[in-house]
């Protein structure tokens, strides 16, 4: 009994730990100017304000940041979505010659880092007038080779007898795949959205490399920035950082359980 | 009968052929042109002198064979960032493996009741934004007005000029980059936990094992695959340390916190040094190959 209760007390104090961050960052955000920059620190504010969110949007700008990123990030979900369900179901269901050594050749190339093709990628973005467009973004996004991975192990376990019933009745390959493959594959796409909205939502290498001009910036690339001319406004910047969490957030709290599933998936399958 | 089968087969699928290569075209050329090339194109830029002059016109461009590679070795910086991501990825990896597993022992456990709710706050700050919690850490971190030395102060501690600070700065970057990312591991390890048949644990307590026996004799062993996968994602991933230095010291305090992809970012993108710059992205690449090759051969030699 005394064992379960010293237990519960670890749980709810690194429980609170871990939210910790988020609270304080939620109620600095709701500060006036200077009044979390204070011994002792203040966890509540004193005067409640929405004026750090009224001079992000209406001074900074930001209102076109939370624009590219959820752009961005709706439409290289929807992209890449595509794309992958179609060669993992490829994969799956499919004979054709040297089938296995691509697909292994691909899963091999999954160790080499992305900073690898950065700067190959920048130049090549360039030439096509790209750098500093949304196609920037896009383009890299376009497919990812995880992401196939997870499509193909779940079409997997289509059984062969839908497809060729479907078949006999006269249904095309493409009709195939979008009316039968793609509704019994909703829990994997599902998954695989969310893993690559947040993706694109969180990433920061690459768009601060190929994103140049602050309107094109996305959230975090802007909260970077900003942060570099704000050094000692914390209410300012955590409000900014409210803005790029919440979303996110908010987007898993809906979707745990896909997001959890995928995450099972990709670890004990290996 | 086994060519029967294949003959069947050949015949439901004979339409096949074409539509399997329409289903792989899009995906498969995008990862070609945007993966395959530039990764290939790299490897030739390491080897050539590509700068701001050659960015202007493609003719001042010329190879100089391992040049890069050599000023690489012969470069403190380059050292300097090598030894700060080693430091941060051989202190945090095995860190935060271990709190991963403890979380996950624990959650496991049949004791505890409300599973669900602990194992979200612990796991919220992964699918977080890295950038904003680097900048909300940043002022935890702060010297006078920060939480942590506020929390601390009771303990009697004095203020720690925790990102400002050579010898904190990293130990500080650990602990954030710990708190954000154990719960990834932690779903997998509970993933993990769950496929260990309970017969064993049963026949263990029938035969008086004790809690840490069980732990060591069946649990760990149970999970070493997972251990092993997990072990490998997460030096992958510390490798790769970027953002959180950027955001939290920009490299500093005296270059303590320089990582080696920050390094590469730096030549590259803000000095052009292209050609130096795709050599040190090669160089990581080849690290971190040798370190998951490293990680598998160990895993054979124990299985």
């Amino acid at each position: 009994m005394i064992k379960k209760i010293l237990l519960y007390i670890f749980l709810i104090v690194t429980g609170l730990m871990m939210l910790a961050p988020f609270i304080w960052m939620l109620s600095a955000s709701l500060m006036y100017d200077g009044h979390a920059s204070t011994y002792p620190p203040r966890f509540i504010p004193d005067e409640f304000t929405l004026y750090q969110f009224e001079s992000l949007f209406s001074r900074l700008n930001v209102a076109r940041n939370l624009f590219n990123s959820l752009s961005l990030s709706i439409i290289v979900t929807l992209v890449s979505l595509f794309f992958n369900s179609m060669a993992g179901y490829a994969f799956a269901k499919y004979r054709f010659a040297g089938k296995d050594k691509l697909f292994s050749l691909l899963l091999s190339s999954m160790i080499i880092p992305a900073q690898v093709t950065m700067l190959p990628l920048f130049l090549m973005l360039k030439e096509m007038g790209f750098i500093n467009t949304y196609m920037a973004i896009i383009i890299p996004g376009l497919a990812n080779i995880f992401g196939i991975f997870l499509i193909r192990q779940y079409a997997l376990s289509i059984p062969d007898s839908l497809i060729e019933s479907a078949r006999m009745d006269g249904a095309t390959d493409f009709q195939i795949y979008r009316t039968i493959i793609l509704p019994l594959c909703l829990p994997i796409l599902i998954t695989l959205a969310i893993f690559t909205f947040m993706g694109t939502w969180n990433d920061f290498l690459w768009p601060l490399i190929a994103l140049t001009d602050s309107s094109m910036y996305t959230l975090p690339v802007a909260l970077a920035n900003l942060m570099g001319e704000h050094t000692k406004d914390p209410e300012l910047m955590m409000a900014g950082s409210v803005i790029t969490i919440v979303p996110i957030l908010i987007v898993f709290l809906v979707l745990q359980k896909y997001y959890i599933k995928g995450i099972m998936l990709g670890g004990v399958k290996e | 009968m086994r060519e029967n089968k294949v003959q069947i087969e050949r015949k439901d699928f004979s339409s096949g052929i074409s539509a399997a290569y329409f289903f792989l075209a899009p995906a498969l050329i995008s990862i070609f042109i945007f993966f395959f090339i530039p990764v290939i194109a790299a490897f030739i830029i390491s080897f050539t002198d590509f700068d701001i002059y050659s960015l202007g016109n493609y003719n001042n461009l010329r190879f100089v064979g391992l040049k890069n590679y050599s000023d690489l070795l012969n470069n403190e910086l380059f050292w300097i960032s090598l030894k700060n991501t080693f430091y941060f990825v051989i202190v945090a990896s095995p860190l935060s493996i271990s709190v991963s597993l403890g979380a996950a022992l624990i959650l496991n456990s049949k004791l505890v009741k409300l599973k669900g709710i602990f194992r979200l706050a612990y796991f919220i700050p992964v699918v977080t934004t890295l950038v904003a919690v680097a900048i909300v850490w940043r002022f935890i971190y702060h010297p006078r007005f920060g939480i942590l030395n506020y929390l601390l102060s009771f303990a009697g501690i004095n203020p720690i000029d925790w990102l400002g600070d050579p010898f904190w700065a990293m130990p500080s970057i650990i602990l954030m980059s710990i708190w954000k990312n154990f719960g990834y591991n932690m779903i997998i390890f509970i993933a993990g936990l769950q496929n260990i048949p309970e017969h064993l644990y049963e026949a263990a307590v029938l035969e008086g094992a004790s809690g840490w026996q069980q732990f060591k004799k069946i649990t760990l062993p149970m999970l070493a695959p997972t251990t092993v996968f997990i072990s490998i994602i997460t030096m992958i991933g510390n490798f790769q340390l970027f953002a959180e230095p950027y955001v939290m010291t920009q490299g500093g305090p005296l270059n303590k916190t320089l990582s080696v992809v920050q390094y590469m970012y730096q030549e590259g993108f803000r000095w052009w040094n292209m050609g130096y710059s795709a050599s040190i992205a090669f160089v990581l690449f080849i690290i971190i190959f040798i370190g998951t090759m490293l990680q598998l051969r160990i895993q054979k030699q124990t299985a």
